[in-house]
């Protein structure tokens, strides 16, 4: 073994960059420099090939016949599969069956894959496909979430959550409305598309690089379409450019294509889809149809509430299942609804299967129930934040219709800091002034809060793995299951690992994610990477201190407790021994350097079948104040200011999570704004690239952002130091503009009449809600 | 063959297929990474390079443009800047605040937008750099993670710093702005690639040339900034088999004065032409600031605008609001004719074979002449307009002497609405005639229902664009009308 270099920094007064620290992202300079590597980016295997699919022109359809000559003719091409030619499992479904990795017979929506082809060039594979000759039988397409509800055609059954007796509190509450809203879907628009690279290995077994959120997923998929043992196939993971829930199981359709073809020609394949493919041939957040029917006193108080959420699932259950249900327990959002009753259905359409998309339906059930409020607030006469706040979920109220006690009350603190830290009385009644004198530009303020459930609701992902190394030198290499996207989740791991050994974050290094370190993870999902990823690395160093503070305390013979770690030092009473001096002593003592590490999430459960239980471990808060104005001729807007609080316990990272803040907050009203997928009646997708798919850009942005994190609010449970989820929850922030349009435009009736304002509010949508507004507006001005 | 400076070295890469882009090269046949293609349409901007490219005084003109629309033979005695020349730690003061800032999540746009912001710094002014200036220099280039607000403040934070390159550096001309010797001599000579399958891009150097090529080759396809005609190579998978490339004419460049017109050379770019029209009709600046991207904005041209004749461009509707008028160019000859009566259907125009557009005459405004123009779109930035209104207004003592009412969106090409026109023309700028015109709209269009807007929304908009310019006409000065008023 060599000797240590003898320039070792002296050890600081306090480890640098430890958790709690606005350390910047491990791979900042990479990304700012062009040298982060991204699967396209990568150098590329001798004989590499390049795929590309032939997409199905139908919704739904029998293939009577496939002639692939040209296919197979065009220069540059090495082999052309289909389903046929799929030597082991051709369903990859994730959780149930319905997703042949190859159209067999059957197609189910316009772009899914039917053959698939390998050639010399991205370029020849891409013409080349172009090429087939298929002939169609064309079966009933059903595209609209509507007529897939009017048919009951479903991907699951349907669930009801059910708390006392809605129906009568509905008869007998004093005052009762309903109403009905699309909420539509959204494009992950991830900037690096779905790639995947394929090795065969000299097992025939393969090696995937893959832009997956879940490489176990990857890696059992591609095993099983191989008729491979599992550990014959691994994935491996260094970073997306984005996957926003896109890339969970999106990418494993991607990864199997090309070790398909990986397999049939014994070369290395690179499969990555252009923008346009990728918009058609990979699923999207689900579009919902929901409705209400609630009952409130004269107060605004909730008696009863059914509630119905309908998501538009596509060809095939996919996460739907799961997403659907978020939908149903965040059709809550924050607020106690008494007597009620949730229903959620899983509509089969011919299109695309939708996927997850941050948030997971849950967005989507929100947005039911704060379409409500805002209807409650106007029939009353009444502030819609004064709603809000009076319906929140408080001690005494705090049971959801699933039957899960709330049990830490941040949001009814949160919501008054935000009102004031936002100005928000003051601004609402220079808003109202504004209005009355500004006929053409109307401005719009709205407070909305949040609450999300942070676990997987399926039960068996809440585990994590972890593996950490310390090397010779001291520095540590650290694995584990969760995935970099962009989230910050590798260096506040990092940042977990340098203080659980109280050394500087510059010694550890997380490295790319491989099934082959860290066996069967969960996807990096659910806003639950550092909380199930973080735990697992933190036992693995547990584990690996026990070893070191027993060995400490035997070999310089003091009590365990005589034995600390601080300062990038280990104390032994009066014995300081800097970190890597004591690291090459462990070894030279034949102390182990290595360990696992393991985390499973304790508390929670839920009987699908009582529609209760306790499906998360806590709940992330967080409200928004945005303020926006609205052209009444056009319809066209601009969001003026938000202020976000956001309770993120004691944040590993603030700055990372001020960024997953701001970015999920844009994301969100992106979603409920500009974002708009359109499809023609047949089934096909007219919106396939960023000319037409428009997400914010920077303008949108609103030039006035403020984004505080809530201060002395360590999460009660015993999550990594305390820390609290932040990936999915800010998303739903962006309810605030597309309540604040709906505020601005009920002003021309003086709001008194609430505007229907289905999503995205499109300047278009918004010009409707304005002439209907008008509309009402004259008519009892008239009848007045 | 073509000769260049790749990131200080010069290039002269052998075999250019002229449908070939430059994010394609680099990635492809040189390696070079780190530039990432987002669309391959020109819409989201990573693939945002910097191109120099020598002018008249010697200067070099730095510009942000989008690789994955630009065809590589255009770069021809240019300088190209790729975010491998900034790969030296501590980097460009842009890198540094970027990092600083947290403006990189998953970093996949990121050298994009450091392209962008670099650009702008060397472009920057004394004085300081506006916030405007800003989100227009990032207009292009679109971000799925951060939601903008730390890359905004990284900018602020960059343009104030100075960059002072070691001598060598690969993008050192960028911070000492001196002509590169070996660029000057090679840049006005002209080119033709031939490519051994039959794709042909001919570069010519003066009009002369290029009439010759175009009566030899009448079916040619002729590209300036390419910016929607290299979409049917990177979406449609097509090939181009034979190019001619605008860019290098003298005579089809920039703007001068002629007899109270303002004659604008169709292969002016948005960028060399915003500032001389709208010195003259202010109303071009807020549209132009909305047209597209920086990056597109550097490469369009308005003969590429005009020639290609869709439905939804936005620069026809204002300038047959103004009555300008077309020079056509050909093998038989030159002849002018008013700019709406190129347009003969969707994407029709009425150019011969061979013919090409050689400029745009635009008035200059008489006394009481008014141009409003409105862009309506989903987004404010890079977005396509649903309904584009140019209203050009001759109102004397209150009395509309004259109209021209133009509007993008509304039918299969640019078009008038003489119905609307002639119940406003002569009577008093006011609601009354307003209604009358409004009503008068419904007879003008019937729009198509699309991805952008519906026929309803569209022809609802129209008649509103028209009342926003009685309001606007008739307003007090600071009174804010539009949201676009907020800054």
């Amino acid at each position: 073994m060599r000797k240590l270099p003898l320039n070792t920094p002296a050890p600081a007064h306090s480890a640098r960059g430890l958790a709690g620290h606005s350390v910047k992202h491990d791979s900042a300079w990479k990304h700012v420099s062009g040298q982060a590597r991204y699967i396209d980016d990568m150098p590329t295997p001798e004989g590499i090939l390049h795929a590309a699919v032939g997409q199905s022109e139908q919704a739904h359809a029998r293939i009577v016949s496939m002639d692939l000559d040209a296919v197979r003719q065009y220069p540059g091409v090495i082999a052309v599969i289909t389903a046929k030619d799929v030597p082991g499992h051709l369903d990859i479904g994730p959780v149930f069956p319905g997703d042949p990795v190859l159209a067999d017979n059957i197609v189910e929506y316009i772009g899914q894959p039917v053959f698939a082809v390998a050639a010399t060039s991205h370029e020849a594979a891409r013409k080349a496909a172009k090429l087939a000759k298929v002939e169609y039988e064309a079966l009933d397409a059903v595209v609209t979430v509507t007529q897939a509800l009017n048919k009951e055609f479903f991907v699951r059954p349907s669930q009801t959550q059910q708390r006392g007796q809605p129906d009568q509190a509905l008869a007998q509450a004093p005052n009762r409305l309903s109403g009905e809203q699309f909420v539509g879907g959204q494009e992950h628009f991830y900037l690096e598309g779905q790639a995947s690279l394929a090795e065969p290995t000299e097992d025939r077994g393969m090696f995937v690089h893959t832009s997956s959120q879940h490489p176990s997923e990857v890696q059992k998929l591609v095993a099983e379409v191989l008729g491979l043992p599992i550990h014959e196939v691994h994935a491996e993971v260094r970073r997306m450019g984005g996957g926003f829930g896109g890339k969970e199981t999106q990418a494993a359709p991607v990864a199997c294509i090309a070790a398909l073809l990986a397999n049939a020609t014994n070369r290395p394949v690179k499969y990555r889809l252009s923008r346009p493919d990728d918009m058609i041939q990979t699923g999207k957040r689900h579009d919902f149809y929901n409705t209400y029917d609630i009952g409130f006193d004269d107060d605004g108080l909730i008696l009863g509430a059914d509630l119905m959420v309908a998501g538009r699932c596509g060809n095939s259950p996919d996460l739907s299942d799961a997403i659907v249900d978020r939908a149903m327990f965040h059709a809550d959002n924050a607020y106690y609804l008494d007597q009620a009753r949730v229903t959620g259905h899983r509509c089969k359409t011919h299109t695309v299967s939708n996927t997850a998309f941050r948030g997971f339906g849950g967005p989507q059930g929100m947005m039911i129930i704060e379409h409500a409020m805002d209807d409650i607030a106007r029939h009353l006469g009444r502030d819609p934040l004064d709603i809000r706040k009076l319906n929140l979920y408080r001690p005494g109220r705090d049971t959801t219709h699933y039957g899960q006690t709330i049990e830490q009350h941040v949001l009814p603190e949160l919501l008054e800091k935000l009102e004031a830290s936002s100005d928000y009385r003051k601004r609402r009644s220079d808003i109202t002034a504004f209005n009355q004198s500004s006929p053409i530009l109307k401005r719009g303020l709205a407070l909305t809060p949040v609450k999300f459930g942070i676990s997987f609701t399926a039960k068996h992902l809440n585990q994590a793995g972890a593996l950490v190394n310390i090397y010779t030198d001291g520095s540590i290499d650290v694995n584990h299951g969760g995935t970099e996207m962009g989230q910050g989740l590798y260096i506040k791991i990092a940042q977990v690992v340098a203080s659980a050994f109280q050394i500087d974050v510059e010694r550890v290094k997380v490295s790319a994610t491989r099934t082959d370190k860290v066996p069967n993870t969960s996807p990096t999902a659910a806003s639950s990477g550092s909380d199930l990823n973080g735990m697992a690395a933190l036992d693995a160093c547990e584990k690996i201190l026990g070893g070191l503070t027993e060995f400490a305390s035997s070999h310089w013979s003091v009590a365990p407790e005589d034995v600390t770690f601080a300062n990038n030092q280990v104390q032994i009473n009066d014995l300081k021994i800097p970190w890597a001096t004591f690291i090459q002593t462990a070894y030279m003592n034949r102390i182990p350097l290595s360990s696992s590490g393991f985390y499973a999430t304790p508390k929670i459960h839920y009987d699908p079948k009582t529609g209760t239980g306790h499906p998360f471990l806590y709940y992330s808060n967080c409200a928004a104040c945005s303020e926006v104005v609205v052209d009444t001729l056009t319809g066209e807007y601009r969001v003026l200011r938000t202020d976000i609080l956001f309770d993120a316990g004691r944040s590993l990272n603030p700055e990372i999570d001020i960024g997953q803040i701001e970015g999920g907050f844009v994301q969100g009203m992106g979603w409920l704004t500009t974002e708009e997928l359109v499809y023609s009646d047949g089934g096909k997708l007219l919106t396939t690239g960023p000319a037409t798919y428009k997400i914010p850009a920077v303008s949108d942005c609103p030039p006035d952002l403020r984004v505080a994190l809530l201060e002395n609010s360590p999460n009660r449970e015993a999550t990594v130091f305390h820390s609290k989820a932040v990936g999915e929850p800010p998303l739903m922030l962006g309810i605030a503009v597309w309540s604040a349009l709906r505020d601005a435009i009920s002003s021309i009736t003086n709001y008194q009449f609430s505007p229907p304002l289905d999503t995205p509010a499109t300047p278009e949508r918004v010009l409707a809600a304005v002439t209907a507004s008008q509309a009402w507006h004259n008519q009892h001005k008239e009848t007045a | 063959m073509i000769e260049f400076l790749l990131n200080g070295q010069i290039e002269k890469p052998d075999h250019i297929d002229p449908n070939l882009s430059i994010l394609e090269w680099l990635r492809t046949k040189m390696r070079l990474t780190g530039t990432k293609e987002g669309c391959a349409s020109g819409d989201c901007g990573a693939c945002t390079v910097i191109t120099g490219t020598p002018g008249e005084s010697g200067d070099i003109l730095y510009q942000a443009i989008n690789s994955c629309i630009t065809p590589m033979a255009s770069l021809h005695g240019k300088e190209l800047v790729t975010i491998e020349a900034f790969q030296q730690e501590p980097g460009h003061p842009v890198q540094s605040c970027m990092v600083e800032q947290h403006g990189a999540q998953c970093g996949f746009c990121t050298p994009g937008i450091v392209m962008s912001l670099t650009a702008l710094h060397a472009n920057r002014k004394e004085g300081g750099t506006s916030n405007d200036q800003i989100l227009e220099a990032l207009s292009g280039n679109l971000c799925r993670c951060t939601g903008y607000r730390p890359i905004v403040a990284a900018s602020h934070q960059a343009m104030v710093e100075e960059w002072q390159p070691e001598p060598g550096h690969p993008a050192a001309g960028m911070a000492n702005r001196a002509t590169t010797a070996p660029l000057a001599g090679i840049h006005r000579n002209s080119f033709t690639l031939n490519m051994p399958e039959g794709s042909r891009y001919d570069a010519p150097v003066s009009l002369h040339e290029l009439r010759a090529l175009r009566r030899e080759a009448p079916y040619s396809r002729l590209v300036a900034g390419g910016t929607d005609l290299m979409l049917e190579v990177t979406q449609q998978l097509n090939t181009l088999d034979h190019l001619i490339s605008l860019e290098r004419i003298p005579e089809l460049q920039g703007c001068v004065l002629d007899d109270n017109e303002l004659v604008i050379g169709a292969a002016t770019t948005y960028h060399q032409l915003r500032g001389p029209l709208c010195e003259l009709w202010p109303a071009f600046d807020a549209m132009l600031e909305r047209l597209g991207s920086l990056q597109i904005r550097n490469r369009g041209t308005l003969g590429g605008n005009i020639a290609n004749a869709s439905p939804i461009g936005d620069m026809p509707p204002p300038l047959i609001a103004l009555g300008a008028t077309l020079v056509l160019d050909g093998p038989e000859g030159e002849r002018k004719l008013p700019l709406e009566e190129f347009f003969q259907g969707y994407k029709q125009t009425s150019l011969q074979p061979g013919e090409f557009v050689h400029s745009v005459r635009v008035p200059v405004p008489e006394v009481n002449e008014a141009l409003y123009i409105y862009k309506v779109s989903k987004r404010l930035d890079d977005d396509i307009s649903a309904v584009l209104g140019a209203f050009h207004l001759t109102v004397d003592n209150g009395v509309v002497r004259a109209c021209r009412l133009a509007f993008g969106g509304m039918a299969a090409i640019p078009a008038r609405a003489p119905h609307a026109e002639a119940a406003l023309t002569g009577q008093p700028w006011n609601e009354e005639s307003l209604q009358a015109a409004l009503t008068a709209l419904a007879d003008d269009f019937s729009p198509l229902s699309d991805v952008r807007a519906s026929s309803g929304y569209r022809l609802q908009v129209a008649g509103n664009l028209l009342r926003r310019t009685l309001l606007a006409s008739t307003s007090l000065p600071g009174e804010q009308l539009m949201v676009t008023d907020y800054a």
